[in-house]
């Protein structure tokens, strides 16, 4: 049994195609992150699982049952809001408990639960307050509240940490995951910050234009990336795409880029089907960190290229180094002293590598 | 060296100072000259109402009165006592509560509810439906008295209070919808969802959640419809007359019926108690309305 499952699912407004044939299916408590661009369905996707929002085709299941045209109070879901969408005019008391009293729960439950819940949030002090006496970091406690309350079957979480600045939001992001490990309830969460997304989700669904783009563990989207999208979107800075072609001689296979002579071996690579691969053009991906600026593998592939910038944060650096016109960014420990304008040799891990095909910009 | 450049900046300040004070007594010289420009009509009024007609002979406009003789007023509100051709306010008075107190009701609580509608519960079409009640803010009063007389006609209501309660609660309609959409556009839809997953309904959200929330945008409409409503002429005397006709249109007629000697006296006390409730509803809801404003717990 899937808590959730979603089918062939597409969803426009007027002419505009905001979702397209989206298939999902979550375990119980699992963590899925929905992750893309603003405008990429993600929170279209989330107010159709809330049923907030109607839906043109395709079908939404929760625990085998389906849901399409249930009205969101009956769907067993709860939600938290970017916004927090506390009722402003109630204390957090009445804001936590409006929910089950709309659903007629006993005088005793309700205070029960509401002991139980206010005591784990920590917010048993603030009962009394109304929302806007509370800072940012408690709305989104009672915000969380207020959901928890209901003993839902999924919480949906609609970007709820984009308010808050960037002290707190690593804080409720902890919290959050806490909270799951604790309660192991089913989650799914948008947003668009890929921090979030990677230390939260059991499973991330990249989105972009209304279709999922990879639905995958967060060490997979981030080790092989199933096309460019998701290769450039994943990562900070985002992966080398260096364009070129393959060259495959004697079953051995390398990759050239334009108007260059160095041949770089690929070895031991995953390929999908290994067929046609000679001359085939491609983009070759490698992560700014899987770029040294000392040997650290025998296996590594030295290559002497130049270095144009250089940009400081901290504990890193990242550098800007030119292959045959193309930018190649890599990410040193800020300790490293590289000349600018000066050919440095480099290493590039070959075992982290990834290959797309240059029209499809499908992973091959 | 230094202690030229700063005796040079000692001079500067002093004459600053000194322009800032020209300015600043400049400025209050100007507002005196407005404020007494502007209190001048109903000294003038207030002083007149208290006068004697022999007083008002004798005097001139600005003449303070002998003492404070309220004659004129009580005239005013309450007639002379005889029968026939004695018109006074206080029958009107009652017409124009009955009238302003509904409409003002309803107008305000149908443009709160359509205003509700139009951002929360968007449906296909609602911005043409929107864009027809704005064009109600434009059509002028004259172009409606035909159509409207007939309707009320039909309806059997013309020449009362009730049909006037109507024509003032439809003319408003526009109004108090435009400031009830453009208030509730500003609340997030957040707030509806929220509640809709809460299991609240269609009525339950508004009276619960975004009611509350209204106070600043419900004291606004309420000033606005009551002024308009209050101090309308038009409808009031196109759509009434006799028994039926509100303040505005009783005043018109005491002040222009009067067939022996112009008396100014109870003419300028009418005239002040016409203009009194709306007074009262700005010193009373202007203070609602600013805490209204303050208070702003909408977003947080």
């Amino acid at each position: 049994m899937k808590t959730l499952k979603i089918e062939e699912l597409s969803k426009n407004f007027g002419s505009t195609e905001v979702l397209r044939k989206i298939n999902l299916e979550i375990d119980e408590g699992n963590f899925l992150v929905l992750l893309g661009p603003s405008g990429c369905g993600k929170s279209t996707l989330l107010n159709i699982i809330a049923g907030l929002e109607t839906i043109n085709e395709g079908n939404v299941h929760i625990d085998d049952y389906n849901v399409s045209k249930v009205e969101p109070k009956d769907r067993n879901i709860a939600m938290v809001f970017q916004s927090y969408a506390l009722y402003p005019s109630m204390n957090v008391r009445e804001n936590m408990i409006f929910g089950l009293k709309q659903a007629k729960v006993s005088k005793e439950k309700i205070e029960e639960q509401l002991e139980k819940v206010s005591k784990f949030l920590q917010v048993d002090a603030l009962l009394e307050r109304k929302p806007s006496q509370l800072s940012g970091g408690q709305r989104q406690r009672v915000a969380i509240g207020r959901a928890l309350v209901r003993e839902p079957r999924i919480f949906l979480f609609d970007e709820p940490l984009s308010n808050l600045d960037a002290k707190l939001r690593v804080e409720m992001r902890r919290e959050i995951k806490k909270l799951h490990q604790q309660l192991k309830t089913t989650v799914v969460y948008v947003t668009h910050d890929q921090t979030e997304a990677m230390s939260l989700g059991t499973n991330i669904a990249i989105m972009n234009h209304g279709v999922i783009q990879q639905n995958d563990t967060p060490e997979n989207i981030y080790n092989k990336p199933s096309n460019t999208f998701v290769a450039d979107f994943i990562g900070s800075p985002s992966m080398n795409l260096i364009k070129g072609n393959l060259k495959e001689s004697s079953n051995k296979v390398s990759f050239i880029t334009h108007g260059s002579n160095i041949e770089i071996p690929i070895n031991g690579y995953d390929f999908k089907e290994k067929s046609n691969l000679d001359n085939k053009e491609v983009f070759y991906g490698i992560r700014p960190e899987h770029i040294f600026s000392k040997k650290s593998n025998e296996e590594d592939f030295e290559i002497n290229l130049r270095a144009d910038l250089s940009e400081y944060i901290g504990h890193e650096q990242i550098m800007t180094f030119n292959f045959e016109n193309q930018e190649v960014l890599a990410k040193f420990p800020s300790t490293v002293k590289i000349d600018l304008s000066k050919n440095t040799n480099l290493f590039f891990d070959l075992t982290q590598i990834s290959l797309f095909d240059a029209k499809t910009e499908e992973r091959i | 060296m230094q202690d030229k450049i700063h005796s040079s900046y000692k001079q500067l300040e002093q004459k600053s100072k000194y322009t800032n004070m020209f300015l600043r007594w400049f400025l209050y010289f100007v507002l005196v000259i407005f404020a007494l420009y502007f209190i001048f009509p109903l000294y003038v009024m207030v002083v007149t109402s208290l006068k004697t007609m022999e007083e008002i002979r004798q005097g001139t406009l600005l003449t303070w009165p002998s003492g404070l003789n309220f004659d004129s007023w009580l005239v005013a509100w309450g007639g002379r006592g005889y029968g026939a051709g004695d018109t006074f306010l206080k029958p009107y008075f009652w017409n124009s509560i009955k009238m302003v107190v509904p409409a003002v009701f309803f107008s305000t609580f149908i443009g709160a509810m359509a205003g509700y509608v139009l951002t929360k519960w968007r449906f296909k079409g609602d911005k043409w439906v929107f864009l027809f009640l704005l064009f109600g803010c434009f059509i002028p009063y004259q172009a409606i008295l035909l159509p409207m007389a007939r309707t009320l006609g039909v309806l059997g209501i013309s020449n009362s209070v009730i049909g006037l309660v109507l024509v003032h609660t439809v003319y408003g309609i526009p109004f108090t919808t435009l400031f009830f959409r453009n208030f509730y556009v500003s609340i997030p839809s957040e707030l509806v969802k929220a509640a809709r997953i809460d299991g609240a309904g269609f009525f339950k959200i508004f009276f619960k959640i975004l009611l509350p929330v209204s106070t600043p945008i419900i004291v606004v409409t309420i000033i606005w419809q009551f002024t308009q409503i209050w101090n309308d002429f038009l409808f009031g005397s196109t759509f009434s007359f006799g028994e039926a006709a509100p303040i505005q249109v009783a005043l018109n007629n005491m002040v222009l019926s009067s067939t022996s000697v112009k008396e100014y006296n109870v003419d300028m006390a009418s005239a002040i108690i016409a203009g009194i409730p709306t007074l009262i509803v700005y010193v009373l809801a202007g203070k609602y309305f600013i805490r209204g404003l303050t208070s702003g717990a909408v977003k947080g």
